[in-house]
């Protein structure tokens, strides 16, 4: 059974294509057929972040408004054989967007993939509700400061009162909180909130912590996901954040102040 | 057989005929608007039907007992239409005295005797046309004497109190953004309220998980309304419009505590659960 993941956060710039794409790589890299599907028309990132920006030739809105088949729309990864992305289309709006052209692309996508990860523009406008709507579950990206951690719960109560699910009285979606940018430093220091902060505030359960990592920015301007740097701690925990989306028990690592070497205290490295 | 009918008919708390401001021409203005609007204004007519004003002083003293909140500055239309044509003439100034003293204020006669006319003019007082006229002022009188079987001084407060309507309870948290409203009612919050998250309820507010967002008790005057919370974090709270906000709220001993907020005169209680 094909499964609608959204990942969203209502606060921009917080990491939700970034997190698509490496959880939508997380799970074709352990051999589950997934699509990432951009949502963002208007200001799409998702091909960039990917790496197949110079592979699109139809987008999304083409396929609603049946102007291309998804066969021609879907993008395949060059990277992983279980991999495609749908882009957004640049030079469009939200309105392109409708609930029955979304419902029945959607419709469509179960039929081929087991995970549909749908990566949801900012706010709470038309967006970024067709982008949950036809959701299952729920990754609510949500970084340690006070105004996201706002958002974030503005976007659960939606979730929980304007989506497919909650319209036709099923099961709620099943919410997962995925705290990003987390730097335990400056948790130390007052400066951010914590983990047990957040999760008391929002009270869902807790997919994963990302650490505030170079490694994030490096890996989005060469088009390659995050998850892919196994060296990296984001792309670590972002893997540790796939295992328990699919029910595995993981413990939460990256949240200690990482203890510098000698010659690090020395001479005061970057880390 | 003497005595003493006093019907009132309360369709709304507001009396729009309050105020002893109102000018002489106001008054008689409001003469036809009267007849015309009976079931609308909050207005009692006090019908005497025998001149014995000491009994009526005992009967009157009765219903301010059963219904104190009643009888305090009641705008009142005297009614002497039904008096007897041969009774005796009557002392008009003791019946106003009598009425005063008893929470009533007189704004008008209803007369039919030309010396009870007489009397009300000495008094500088309206007089209104005797209600035995027309088709539409019967009817207006068959109601008016209805409330007299059920023993009207009781009831009199009870339109005032909103009704009331089973409690809304909700075990999901309530986001920022969600509005809640219990009508007619309590509000029953089993999980967290999150900040920019608003509960209204006409009746009490309870919160068992943490309370951040804002609480409105009593939101249609309802002071007696209260908000119980176990962990007192709120942006905003409010019992029949008087509020308080957190910036206020932070610096009382007992934020973050279980509390419970009450409303006396005007100012919020708030008190260690």
């Amino acid at each position: 059974m094909a499964k609608v993941l959204v990942v969203t956060s209502g606060k921009g710039g917080v990491g939700k294509t970034t997190t698509s794409a490496a959880i939508g790589t997380g799970l074709a890299l352990r051999g589950h057929k997934t699509v990432i599907v951009d949502f963002d028309v208007g200001l799409r990132n998702l091909d960039l972040i990917m790496g197949c920006e110079r592979r699109v030739v139809y987008d999304f809105v083409n396929v609603i408004n049946n102007e291309a088949t998804l066969t021609q729309a879907l993008i395949k990864d060059k990277r992983l054989e279980n991999l495609y992305v749908l882009a957004a289309s640049q030079t469009r709006d939200k309105d392109a967007l409708t609930l029955e052209g979304v419902g029945k692309v959607i419709e469509e996508l179960k039929g081929s993939f087991e995970y549909i990860v749908c990566d949801s523009p900012a706010g709470i406008e038309k967006g970024a509700h067709l982008a949950m709507y036809y959701a299952d579950e729920a990754i609510v990206v949500t970084n340690p400061e006070v105004s996201s951690v706002r958002d974030s719960d503005r976007m659960l109560g939606l979730l929980a009162s304007k989506s497919k699910r909650a319209e036709n009285g099923e099961d709620s979606i099943r919410e997962h909180l995925l705290l990003t940018r987390y730097n335990p430093e400056r948790v130390n220091k007052g400066e951010m909130l914590g983990v047990e902060d957040v999760e008391e505030i929002l009270a869902i359960r807790l997919l994963g912590v990302i650490p505030e990592s170079q490694a994030v920015l490096k890996a989005s301007n060469q088009g390659i996901p995050v998850i892919l740097d196994e060296q990296s701690d984001a792309g670590q925990a972002y893997s540790d954040a796939v295992e328990r989306l699919l029910g595995k028990e993981m413990p939460h690592r990256f949240l200690d102040v990482k203890k510098k070497g000698f010659l690090q205290r020395l001479f005061g490295g970057n880390e | 057989m003497l005595a003493t009918c006093l019907s009132s008919r309360y369709k709304s708390s507001a009396s729009d005929a309050r105020g002893p401001n109102m000018s002489q021409v106001d008054l008689l203005d409001n003469d036809s608007v009267f007849q015309l609007k009976g079931n609308m204004l909050a207005i009692t007519v006090l019908e005497l039907s025998r001149n014995d004003l000491s009994r009526l002083d005992r009967q009157l003293a009765q219903k301010v007992a059963q219904a104190p909140n009643f009888f305090h500055d009641t705008p009142l239309i005297l009614s002497l239409d039904k008096l007897d044509e041969d009774d005796e003439a009557l002392d008009l100034g003791a019946l106003l005295d009598l009425c005063r003293r008893h929470g009533l204020r007189t704004l008008a006669l209803r007369a039919r005797r030309p010396l009870d006319i007489r009397a009300a003019n000495d008094f500088d007082l309206p007089v209104l046309p005797p209600s035995n006229g027309t088709g539409r002022e019967r009817a207006l009188e068959l109601r008016e004497r209805e409330p007299l079987k059920a023993e009207p001084a009781p009831e009199q407060e009870k339109p005032v109190e909103p009704t009331i309507n089973p409690t809304k309870v909700i075990t999901a948290p309530v986001r920022g953004g969600m509005q809640l409203y219990a009508p007619g009612g309590d509000l029953v919050v089993l999980s967290s309220v999150s900040p920019g998250a608003e509960l209204l309820a006409d009746g009490n507010i309870h919160v068992y998980g943490p309370m951040r967002g804002r609480a409105l008790a009593g939101v249609k005057g309802d002071t007696k309304a209260r908000i119980f919370c176990q962990q007192l974090t709120a942006e905003l709270v409010s019992i029949a419009g008087q509020y308080k906000v957190a910036e206020d709220l932070r610096r009382h001993p007992q934020w973050g505590n279980p509390v419970q907020i009450s409303l006396s005169g005007d100012v919020l209680n708030i008190t260690r659960l």
